[in-house]
């Protein structure tokens, strides 16, 4: 079995640091040091349930989760590790789809997964796969992006339909049987961030996984020492996603997406970010939501003006009927 | 949305406002003493707070968040006698995911799922009854509660499961019923309430006629109301013409969803299923009279008390909550010493902070301070 | 307990035991239809009923609804005719 692994990664990640079977990983520093003068490194583990789901998987939300997390600090991100922890029993034409995924989406933007490893664990010591990747990628000499920018009447925008992913994932976890057009947005951004490198006064980006936008603006409001305030009204939703919404008594801003900036950017800077993101195919809907305020608390402003407070959600969402 | 949309339109909103603040001003004794409005249901709370109506109404035009937010009253004991049945390895325990989060003395449903007992939220009491059907090994028990609006729901899940012969469910009910508990409110000597937006879904079932006596004994103005910011505005409008003229009146503002006589097929349904036990327990009110239900002779063997025995349960609440007192409008949620301290949502002590839908977690939510 | 939102009917099964299918707003959920139907469930295609917990609880009045807003209508127009008497703008 073990053999069988490593050949179905060697196949489907090919690549020259991979190939050469040693216990590291070895990468030209000169490549990364030409695309910039920092290494942007993150990681992230993932457990999510049900493995498989309309708009993707396990494996290429693996992929696409930790490349965004590199990516929202205007890194390119070149190359991922993986760890695999397997339970025992997982069917190896499940995890050869899993493998295929995540090869097939690193490869859309020219990573690679340059080292990894697998563990198979007795049934029930894990939920049938785990994944933990990493990714790198070097910030561009020019580009200071992250919260410390973040200045009192800068604009907050979206990069399109908020909680697609988070709505897909409660309908099949919960196996609330609602048919819809739902599907995940799980989705590679660092295609759709390349050209705001080039406009000035993009301030910070964040990918609004987990927690929703509702976590993001608390995250930058905590960091910044700046207020955040949208509007509900201003808030891109497909309808099957409010219709959820509605019929379950949730919140589409603390739903999980797994292809949706937040950016704070500079309101002078505002229409050429917009035009720039309303060019990409995953920037069609984005929109402006709110701005950024004084005073360090996060805001929405509701249907009719009167503006309270966005706590963030306790947990996952669930269902309610009162 | 359709039938949604509509009914937050912004424009008519403000007509609405308008026509409210210009009949205060008709009000002028109102001045000194603010007009107190009960909005029974949890629903109407959340909505107001929601869309933020009550800061935009008059300074002298107060909500009283009721007793309608079947989360809020639901009594810790419960929800260990649930976590006691869930324990069973056999049993797939089922409920709504309103009541994952409420803690009892050995913490909640959604810490014994972590903890590996087999817990699942259900959508509907029928996806529950599925589970039955598809695992015929397993017991499969329904944790039903609500008012009048979500008994039917479980009534004719009862009434399937026997048609399809599924002895591998069962029902552990929890469903109250609001008028006897509203009727005790009115009978407290000290609650000041002028009027109630009452709850337009509970009123599909039971119909207008159970509200009555609050009209004609109590002379209390009483409008069924629906859940969209217009409904619940234009219920409010009727509800200070009624108090203007001096009169009061049951009156349906709901008409698009509230037959006057409600749903008959979901009543007999109810008579068939359900009969009222002597007394139940609401978490911060008490043991009340005549406001909770339990399976009639007929369906005992799809009652799970039966089936699991659970042990009997009695929590007091914590003495120094004042949750009744919110309740009855002699206190607002800020005004308990506990509020926003040890009792907030993550770390509830009293049932109006448990349930989003309570009045003090919608306080704590939407009312704290943004300025 | 309340949350109910309008669904439009889509389409049922040969007798009110069975699921009917309802959209709500492009979200289509299957539902008991045996507190709305007494007969033949064929009547209930195209209408709109209140969803609760997967069971059908009322049919929507069209009629009602649209008198509603017909009437509040009404109100803002006369409102606009005779403003606030300070003239004060209730929203914002």
């Amino acid at each position: 079995m073990q053999g069988l692994i490593e050949e179905l990664f060697l196949q489907a990640f090919a690549n020259p640091a991979l190939n050469a079977r040693e216990d590291q990983a070895c990468i030209a520093l000169s490549e990364l040091c030409a695309a910039g003068d920092r290494l942007a490194v993150s990681t992230d583990s993932y457990v999510i349930d049900p493995i498989f789901f309309p708009g993707g998987d396990i494996g290429k939300l693996a992929v696409c989760g930790t490349a965004n997390d590199v990516a929202v600090s205007g890194a390119r991100p070149r190359y991922l590790s993986c760890g695999l922890i397997l339970e025992e029993g997982l069917p190896f034409a499940t995890l050869a789809r899993i493998v295929q995924s995540m090869a097939a989406t690193a490869q859309q933007d020219g990573m690679q997964i340059v080292t990894g490893d697998t563990k198979v664990v007795p049934r029930g010591a894990a939920d049938k796969i785990f994944i933990n990747t990493t990714g790198f990628g070097a910030i561009p000499n020019n580009i200071d992006w992250g919260v410390h920018q973040i200045r009192q009447g800068d604009s907050i925008i979206v990069s399109g339909t908020l909680g697609d992913h988070g709505a897909t994932i409660l309908n099949l976890r919960e196996g609330l049987g609602l048919a819809s057009e739902l599907g995940s947005d799980c989705a590679l951004l660092a295609p759709l961030i390349a050209p705001l490198l080039n406009i000035p006064g993009v301030r910070a980006l964040r990918d609004a996984t987990r927690g929703g936008v509702t976590a993001v603006l608390h995250e930058f409001a905590a960091a910044s020492g700046c207020g955040m305030e949208i509007l509900e009204a201003a808030l891109p939703l497909k309808p099957a996603v409010r219709g959820m919404c509605e019929l379950l008594g949730l919140d589409a801003l603390n739903f999980a997406n797994e292809g949706k900036l937040v950016l704070v950017v500079a309101p002078e800077a505002e229409a050429e970010v917009l035009a720039a993101l309303h060019q990409h195919p995953l920037g069609r809907d984005a929109a402006v939501i709110g701005h950024t305020l004084e005073r360090q608390q996060v805001n929405v402003v509701g249907l009719f003006g009167v503006s309270r407070r966005l706590d963030l959600p306790l947990d996952e969402p669930l269902p309610r009927i009162c | 949305m359709r039938y949604i949309d509509e009914f937050r339109d912004p424009a008519l909103t403000e007509a609405l406002l308008q026509r409210i603040a210009q009949l205060m001003l008709l009000m002028p004794e109102r001045q000194q003493l603010p007009l107190q409005i009960m909005e029974v249901c949890g629903g109407h709370t959340h909505a107001i707070f929601k869309f933020g109506l009550d800061r935009l109404l008059p300074d002298n035009l107060e909500f009283i968040h009721g007793p309608g937010c079947p989360v809020c009253v639901l009594p810790m004991g419960r929800i260990d006698s649930c976590l006691e049945i869930a324990a069973h390895p056999e049993v797939i325990f089922c409920t709504y995911g309103d009541a994952m989060r409420v803690r009892g003395r050995h913490g909640s449903l959604l810490d014994a799922r972590r903890q590996g007992a087999d817990i699942r939220v259900v959508y509907s009491p029928l996806d529950a009854l599925q589970l039955a059907a598809d695992n015929p090994q397993r017991e499969v028990v329904f944790f039903g509660l609500g008012f009048e609006t979500t008994m039917p729901a479980s009534a004719l899940t009862l009434q399937q499961a026997r048609r399809r012969s599924l002895t591998n469910f069962s029902l552990f009910c929890q469903h109250i019923t609001l008028i006897p508990t509203l009727r005790s409110l009115l009978q407290q000597p000290d609650v000041r309430i002028d009027g109630f937006l009452a709850p337009g879904h509970v009123s599909m079932v039971i119909g207008n006629a159970p509200y009555g006596f609050i009209a004609e004994n109590y002379h209390k103005p009483l409008v069924v109301t629906g859940f969209e910011p217009l409904d619940i505005l234009q219920g409010l409008l009727m509800l200070l013409e009624q108090l203007h003229a001096g009169r009061s009146a049951v009156e349906n503002q709901y008409r698009r969803i509230v037959p006057e006589q409600g749903n008959r097929l979901a009543q007999q349904a109810l008579a068939e299923v359900f009969c009222l036990k002597a007394s139940s327990e609401w978490r911060g009110l008490g043991e009340i009279a005549h406001s909770g239900v339990q399976l009639t002779p007929g369906y005992a063997e799809f009652d799970a008390e039966r089936r699991f025995h659970p042990q009997a349960q009695q929590v007091a609440d914590d003495p120094r909550s004042r949750c009744g007192e919110v309740l009855t409008g002699r206190c607002k949620p800020d005004a308990c010493p506990l509020f926003g301290k040890q009792c907030t949502p993550s770390n509830a002590f009293g049932a109006l902070m448990v349930s989003s839908e309570g009045a003090c977690a919608a306080y704590y939510q939407y009312r704290r301070e943004t300025a | 307990m309340c949350l109910g939102v309008p669904g439009k009917v889509i389409s049922v099964g040969e007798d009110l035991h069975q699921l009917a299918t309802v959209d709500v707003c492009g979200v289509s959920l299957r539902v008991n239809i045996a507190l709305v139907c007494e007969d033949s469930p064929q009547a209930l295609i195209g209408q709109w009923v209140l969803v609760h917990v997967g069971f059908a609880m009322s049919l929507l009045d069209e009629q009602e609804a649209l008198e509603m807003l017909a009437a509040l209508e009404q109100l803002r127009a006369v409102g606009l005719e005779r403003p606030m008497p300070e003239g004060k703008d209730a929203l914002h």
